[in-house]
């Protein structure tokens, strides 16, 4: 723990995901994970314990397996803020996804906070979950939107923000690391300039926690959002992270069983942290299993991770820049996480998609849930294969492989 | 069975019917926002018989393929013949197994026939389901 380099075992790792276990004909080559990723067995098992074992609901229940599932959904909490180095475990909110930890901030701490004329400040590079929200709240309030725009190379353009960054300016809220791209923001500085006009930062990291060391207090943005499925973990848990003051003021989201005190007739008073915005009954099993997640994440070690996926990505860069005709977007592999983003010239990504997965390669194929950044790009689509620490560089051979055979099937008689 | 047969390929690189029409009588445009395909189509119709059809688009294999297919087979039919055209009529003419997603590629010239042709807006097949 060192921090010395230690190189993956990946074979070893491939043993622990039993789904690139499966003896199938073509065997799976998942190249998807910044869409989801696939789950060890430890995850898979943590999911089936409770279930078989000790499943009842938490909080209340005067009994041992209620007492149990309890202690292990808040013992997930504090994994998690360690993780992510948040000071205290009540930071740290369970929400369904990255998307509904944005949409709370937008709608408790948006609505308390925002007036006609204010503005938000977002990037062109945003995923549709880390603007539609905004737009809702603009709606709402009569709050403005701000876009720092991205250049050529795929970075933001970070003299936009020292342009619109005012006293108007109420929130920025930026992704960590670009799902389409993999660029990854100076998250910090951002933050820094934010915080220089009094606005507050939220920060889209459902693609920066599974491949990064990530310390919400180095970066010391406001909000930090991300999903566990992304990260090993179950679908149907996500984190909001907030600093302690902002979480405490701001008013309930969901309004329910578990987010009370007190309830009359006509009011209720709420419940402290975390409750407080964990209405109704949890996701307990993805919550456990998050937890999970987050030990198997720690023992392979994130510092081991990084460099593994920078391998591959290095790899993928070379291997498709021999591919004559094929346009990669967004910078070179080290500034980025996870993911290569391209298109073969006259061929649509859906096609490209469609001919890998004959061979059993899996890669994603559309507007990615970023249409603005399509439209920069002037392209309606793209293919993007993503990596994990179960990937290895032969899987970037089938990919290449795969890429050839769609140019020769798909432009082989046109001149 | 390979989705890009022989036969769908043919139609992406060679299509039929394609170009826009002068004065057409029906002239209707859609795209899937999945995906960004894009299809316009124009009629010519006399005595309620489609005389002549042009169509325009992008997108991939399957929805340019389909779109070509299509206009081949409703030239000289009547609006009511179209509005008897289903999903499975298409699907038949791609000859091709296509998963949940590739289906709505499939079945965007259809949808952009019968919206032009009788206001239709869904997607073929949907009508089916409640």
């Amino acid at each position: 723990m060192n921090g010395a380099f230690r190189p993956l075992d990946v074979e070893a790792i491939r043993g622990d995901f039993p789904i690139l276990k499966q003896e199938i004909d073509p065997p799976l080559i998942y190249l998807d994970s910044a869409a989801s990723s696939q789950k060890p067995n430890c995850v898979i098992d943590a999911l089936s314990e409770y279930y078989r074992t000790y499943n009842a609901n938490i909080h209340r229940g005067i009994y041992r397996i209620s007492e149990k599932a309890t202690a292990q959904y808040e013992e997930a909490r504090k994994k998690i803020a360690r993780f992510i180095n948040a000071p205290r475990s009540r930071q740290i909110i369970f929400t369904r996804n990255t998307t509904e930890s944005i949409n709370l901030v937008a709608h408790s701490w948006g609505n308390a906070n925002l007036r006609a004329g204010d503005e938000i400040i977002l990037s062109v590079m945003e995923h549709h979950s880390n603007i539609v929200p905004w737009q809702l709240l603009a709606q709402r309030t009569g709050a403005k939107l701000r876009f720092i725009e991205v250049t050529d190379e795929g970075f933001l353009h970070l003299e936009d923000l020292d342009r619109l960054l005012s006293k108007r300016t109420k929130i920025v809220a930026v992704t960590h690391v670009s799902n389409v791209l993999g660029t990854v923001n100076p998250v910090q500085s951002i933050t820094a300039a934010a915080h220089s006009v009094g606005a507050k930062v939220l920060i889209d990291a459902a693609q920066s926690v599974p491949h990064l060391p990530v310390d919400v207090q180095a970066i010391d943005c406001d909000f930090f959002a991300f999903s566990g499925h992304k990260m090993c973990g179950p679908t149907g848990i996500g984190v909001l992270y907030g600093k302690l003051e902002l979480l405490e003021e701001m008013p309930p989201f969901l309004g329910g069983g578990s987010m009370i005190r007190t309830v009359q007739r006509e009011h209720s008073t709420y419940a402290d942290l975390p409750q407080k915005f964990e209405a109704g009954t949890p996701g307990i099993a993805q919550t456990i299993g998050l937890g999970a997640a987050v030990d198997y994440l720690n023992d392979v070690g994130l510092d081991a991770i990084h460099p593994h996926e920078q391998e591959l990505l290095e790899y993928a860069h070379q291997k498709l820049s021999e591919i004559e005709g094929l346009t990669i977007y967004g910078p070179k592999p080290r500034h980025k996480a996870g993911a290569i983003t391209f298109n073969l010239d006259r061929v649509h990504a859906h096609d490209v998609a469609g001919i890998l997965d004959q061979d059993g390669v899996a890669i994603r194929a559309g507007h990615h849930c970023t249409q603005p950044l399509m439209q920069k790009f002037g392209v309606i689509a793209t293919a993007r294969a993503s990596f994990y620490l179960y990937n290895k560089l032969e899987e970037v051979d089938s990919l290449y492989e795969g890429l050839l055979k769609a140019q020769k099937i798909l432009i082989r008689r046109r001149g | 069975m390979n989705i890009y047969e022989e036969d769908i390929l043919d139609h992406y690189e060679n299509p039929s019917n394609y170009g826009a029409l002068e004065n057409p009588d029906i002239s209707y445009e859609e795209d899937n926002p999945l995906c960004g395909d894009k299809i316009q189509m124009d009629l010519t119709v006399k005595d309620g018989i489609i005389v002549d059809v042009g169509w325009q688009g992008y997108g991939c294999t399957i929805s340019q393929a389909a779109a070509s297919m299509l206009t081949e087979q409703i030239k000289g039919q009547s609006l009511e013949d179209i509005k008897k055209l289903s999903k499975d009529d298409q699907l038949e003419m791609l000859g091709i197994p296509l998963g949940p997603v590739r289906l709505k590629c499939g079945l965007l010239a259809l949808k952009v026939l019968k919206a032009g042709a009788y206001g239709l807006k869904g997607w073929p097949g949907d009508e089916d389901e409640t």
